[in-house]
């Protein structure tokens, strides 16, 4: 009788103490439908193989249990939509978001963030705006245009002293070449000319013969690879041999399928290591490609922001944004890119930009610029 | 000087291209005083499905001649057909509507067709498979390429022929009346129907040879290349004469050189206040002149009235 | 589908009373019903329809009314937009209050109708279209390139932080606490929308039954008897235009205070066509036809989104995304309109029995009405 009893305490208090464990909720947000699902899915899948690894280990907040669940919100790339889903996550009960993906989505989604404290860490939003609006939520886990242009233009000063510039007017493009302008004078370069074009254009026939007769060393492109590819076959057809670089929106596998023959020696840049260099790069690609397969781009980056996001829930012992969030600026922890720590605007500390070129039809690591001093 | 000449060099190659395009608008709007907004998702179509069966004849091992020609045939069948079908489906029954309702059913057709072909092959641009070899001659200090050079002949063969077509033939005639009065030409035997169909045809038939060669030219296709590149050889048309076969030629390649010359020099020209980004403005400036000033267009007989 | 109801009905002036009582009832607690039973995003998205009534009803003053088709309507609403944004934002650090800046905006965005008015007054139906669609991409290009030499609109970047609408200073934007009830942002922006919306619609009515709105109607039907009548319709065209122009400046002026934030992405061809669309389908030239048309064409997209999961529910994956499909089935919307209902949804009767005459004799004296204007 004794012994029954004791039984039926035991279960009542275990399916009470299940009962009492805590749901936090975390929001990822990226655009899973259109032109960049895959890559959209990338940030939700590398998000969630941390958050599922994270409650595995049976997590508590301030003495008790926790456990996390991830709530994937859809944004389609468009400012608009961003803004009504940030919405939806804050009045849902988000206390805590990674994303967006597009810079364009994550500025205008950042101000609703912000007016309610919740903090965002974004895994790919690389336009510096993003972190400079003073806000005290906004954070990155990308080396921004600012170090990405930086670094373009100081390798263009290396390869040539006279560069022309193109940029396709669009938040980012535009937002990188001002940043390769900089650097470039700053290396003691000369910006020969700047022609612009658009986001959906093909044919540059006209700004490559304008370019062609200021006579560059290199030509640095600042826009993604629909345009980078028939740029750089117009400029072969035009007959100039002159080197071809460009930030991330072209350093991609598209970009090599468009532009065929031609992309030999292009130069493309992207924030972060390799993902063979990064510290916990080939555990994670094990780990993601048993659960959800390839790695895109973003997944590391995601993950890390989720684990950012969470560990300073657990540093605090709260999961109320206010309480966190000053231990999430004082992040310093070894994810799976690499140390990680923010400044003071959110910016990652010491980001790097890795330079990838197009030997033998394939992008080959070429440098890495900026990172962590060495150990 | 020969940066100078390069820019016309580009501008006519590309001007050709717009000439092929506006050859369908103008044919299409002389006979049914209709503007198809529908044209550039045709020719969009056609790129589409020419890269398509290209690359697949590509992987196959088949000869590129064999292949580049069963490209094209591929493409000037789907186009024809859904030509003929948006006609006699979309348009057809409006012919005696009010003239709103065919423009508002222009719009419409171009809008499915466009995200028809997204959902099919996907918002990633497709690439041309690399089985032409590219020749480059240099000419006086400009530099041209073999596929430019097919354009350019392309442009005036089909242009020759259509002329042809129009001036010497029972179908030309029959489609020439019918442009200059529907019901009198009806009366006289013709089968306004038929010949109706028939402009669509071989307006569509050539907006396929013209995709299929932009997308030679430029390496690309994707869904969303038919809208700007139909309202620039619209332009075109109005520029050259609504309703005029030379003037579709010309006010292709007039446009094409204008927007050459346009975006390589207008930095220079307003100091960087403006700047090669506005290249797509060029087309409908003009457009809005030419509709204020001479609405006739440059050869053109047909002054639109003001009801 | 005009009359369901026996005419004594409509003639009642008790009952009259009646309903409009219930309505204004319903109007004044939408909001939280709507919140209650779908959440809050929907709050927003009912906001969003309201600010699309108004523009449907500019619009409908062009297309409906005078017959003029537009098809660059979009360029006023980001005359609106931007003079807002421009003129209360940390863009030039100037903040003058709303209750300036919105009247102001739809004066200028007047202005602007008159500009892209008046080359177009003598064109025929076709060639307006294409002018006016010419106009609205010029502005938009425009507005995405004015950031050099001086930089007016911040590119495509956009304008962000724009001030808010500020009542006994208090933004809109945040929650309140009225009468012990929460209001969120989302709540508050309904009924300043809501006020302005009915202060839109009760001009429109006003419009359409004045003299000027029958000026417009005979201009409709046949341009040359209306001169010969001694309407000046040089005058009256612009007027339209004007009258359109202001009410799009309105919306806009609104949508740059609800959103904070003004991008040229979000005023393209697109959103042009879909206004057309809601006029096209609500019924051309009829009130609460236009109405239904804004609200439905609004609401049903959002609708769609849960086509997605309901797909992963039912076959398992994600056949169609609902975002490709969402453009299609507009376009075959309006084909399917405008081959079997060209009068629209909810026409009035002499609009439907213009467009779809159910007399065969009409519509041959049509035709030939129509044969002899054109020779």
């Amino acid at each position: 009788m004794r012994s029954k009893l004791l039984i039926a305490a035991m279960l009542a208090s275990a399916t009470l103490s299940v009962g009492a464990v805590e749901t936090i909720k975390v929001g990822v947000v990226a655009p899973l439908t259109g032109p960049q699902a895959h890559l959209g899915k990338d940030i939700e899948n590398g998000a969630r193989l941390a958050v599922d690894a994270i409650n595995a280990t049976n997590p508590s907040l301030g003495g008790k249990p926790v456990q996390f669940s991830l709530q994937a919100e859809d944004d389609q790339a468009d400012p608009k939509t961003a803004t009504v889903v940030a919405q939806k996550l804050v009045d849902e009960g988000a206390k805590g978001v990674v994303g967006h993906l597009n810079s364009g989505a994550s500025i205008p989604a950042s101000r609703i963030y912000s007016d309610n404290g919740i903090p965002q860490v974004s895994p790919a939003s690389t336009a510096v705006a993003y972190t400079h609006q003073g806000f005290k939520t906004t954070f990155r886990l990308m080396a921004n245009d600012s170090q990405q242009g930086k670094a373009l233009g100081q390798y263009a000063v290396k390869l040539g002293k006279r560069v022309a510039v193109v940029d396709d007017r669009t938040a980012y493009g535009q937002g990188l070449i001002d940043e390769v302008v900089k650097a470039v004078k700053a290396a003691g370069g000369e910006v020969v000319g700047r022609e612009y074009t658009t986001d959906k254009s093909t044919d540059f026939t006209a700004i490559m013969t304008s370019i062609k007769a200021k006579k560059p060393d290199v030509v640095v492109f600042g826009g993604m690879d629909p345009q980078a590819a028939p740029m750089i076959r117009q400029m072969r057809t035009l007959g100039m041999k002159t080197h071809f670089m460009g930030g991330d929106g072209m350093q991609s596998a598209e970009f090599l399928k468009l532009a065929g023959n031609s992309a030999e020696g292009a130069i493309g840049s992207s924030p972060g290591l390799p993902l063979e260099k990064m510290p916990g790069g080939a555990d994670f690609t094990k780990r993601f490609g048993e659960k959800f397969g390839k790695v895109q781009i973003y997944a590391p980056f995601s993950h890390d922001a989720a684990v950012v996001l969470i560990q300073a829930m657990l540093r605090a012992g709260s999961a109320e944004p206010a309480q966190y969030l000053p231990e999430l600026g004082k992040t310093q922890v070894d994810g799976v890119i690499g140390p990680i720590a923010f400044d003071d605007k959110g910016d990652l500390k010491d980001g790097p930009v890795t330079l990838y070129q197009v030997k033998d039809g394939k992008w080959q690591a070429v440098e890495t610029i900026g990172g962590p001093p060495a150990k | 000087m020969d940066v100078l000449l390069q820019q016309v060099l580009n501008g006519l190659i590309l001007g050709s291209l717009y000439a092929m395009v506006a050859l369908g608008y103008t044919m299409v709007y002389g006979i049914l005083e209709l503007i198809n907004f529908a044209h550039g998702e045709i020719v969009m179509l056609g790129a589409m499905v020419a890269v398509t069966v290209l690359a697949v004849l590509a992987a196959l091992g088949v000869p590129v001649p064999l292949a580049l020609l069963s490209a094209l045939a591929a493409a000037v069948a789907v186009c024809v057909s859904t030509g003929v079908l948006v006609e006699r489906v979309a348009y057809r029954p409006l012919r005696n509507a009010p003239r709103l309702a065919p423009l508002i059913t222009a719009i419409g057709v171009s809008i499915v067709l466009q995200n028809l072909a997204m959902i099919v092959w996907g918002r990633q641009y497709l690439s041309f498979p690399p089985v032409l070899d590219i020749q480059i001659y240099e000419v006086a200090g400009a530099t041209v390429t073999n596929v430019q050079i097919l354009i350019v002949a392309v442009a005036a063969v089909t242009m020759g022929g259509l002329l042809v077509l129009v001036r010497r033939t029972r179908l030309g005639r029959a489609m020439r009346a019918t442009a200059q009065n529907r019901e009198v030409a009806g009366l006289m035997g013709v089968d306004v129907n038929r010949v109706i169909a028939a402009t669509f045809a071989v307006g569509s038939a050539l907006a396929a040879v013209a995709g299929l060669l932009i997308a030679a030219y430029y390496g690309i296709a994707h869904y969303n290349m038919g809208f700007i590149l139909g309202l620039k050889a619209f332009s075109a048309a109005v520029l050259g004469g609504i309703g005029n076969i030379p003037g579709a030629l010309l006010g292709g390649l007039l446009l094409g050189v204008i927007e050459s010359l346009g975006a390589g020099y207008i930095g220079d020209l307003t100091g960087g206040f403006l700047g090669s980004h506005y290249q797509d403005i060029f087309a409908f400036f003009i457009l809005i002149l030419v509709l204020v000033f001479r609405p006739s267009g440059l050869l053109g007989e047909r002054v639109p009235d003001r009801a | 589908m005009t009359n369901f109801l026996p005419e004594r009905i409509y003639r009642d002036p008790r009952i009259a009373r009646v309903a409009f009582v219930a309505l204004g009832a319903l109007l004044l607690v939408l909001p939280f019903v709507v919140e209650a039973g779908m959440g809050r995003t929907w709050v927003r998205i009912l906001d969003f329809a309201m600010l699309y009534v108004m523009l449907a009803l500019g619009l409908n003053i062009v297309v409906g009314y005078a017959g003029l088709l537009d098809l660059g309507y979009v360029a006023f609403y980001a005359v609106g937009a931007y003079f807002y944004a421009i003129l209360a934002s940390p863009q030039f650090g100037i903040h003058l209050p709303w209750w300036a800046l919105l009247p102001t905006g739809a004066g200028i965005a007047c202005l602007f109708g008159v500009l892209l008015g008046a080359p177009t007054l003598r064109l025929r139906g076709d060639y307006l279209a294409i002018v006016t669609l010419g106009f609205g991409e010029i502005i938009r290009i425009f507005l995405n390139n004015l950031n050099a030499p001086v930089n007016v609109t911040n590119g495509p970047q956009g304008i962000n932080m724009v001030d808010p609408v500020t009542i006994a200073g208090s933004a809109l934007t945040k929650p309140m606490d009225l009468f012990g009830i929460q209001i969120s942002g989302a709540h508050a922006h309904y009924y300043l929308f809501l006020a302005l919306t009915l202060l839109v619609i009760f001009i429109a009515f006003r419009l359409q039954g004045s003299r000027i709105g029958r000026a417009w109607a005979a201009i409709r039907e046949d341009e040359v008897a209306a001169e010969a009548m001694g309407i000046n319709t040089r005058n009256i065209k612009l007027l339209a235009f004007a009258m359109g122009a202001t009410f799009g400046g309105l919306g806009g002026g609104l949508f740059a205070a609800f959103q904070g934030f003004v991008s040229p992405e979000s005023f393209t061809l697109m959103e042009s066509i879909m206004i057309l669309c809601m006029v096209v389908l609500g019924g051309m030239g009829h009130i609460p036809g236009v109405i239904l048309g804004a609200l439905l064409l609004t609401m049903l997209p959002e609708l769609l989104r849960y086509i997605g999961p309901l797909q992963q529910e039912l076959v398992g994956r994600v056949v169609v995304d609902p975002s490709d499909l969402r453009m299609l089935l507009f376009g075959v919307a309006l084909v399917l309109v405008m081959l079997f209902r060209p009068q629209g949804l909810w026409p009035s009767p002499v609009r439907a029995r213009e467009l779809h005459p159910e007399n065969p004799d009409e519509v041959r004296q049509e035709q030939e009405a129509l044969y002899d204007a054109e020779r």
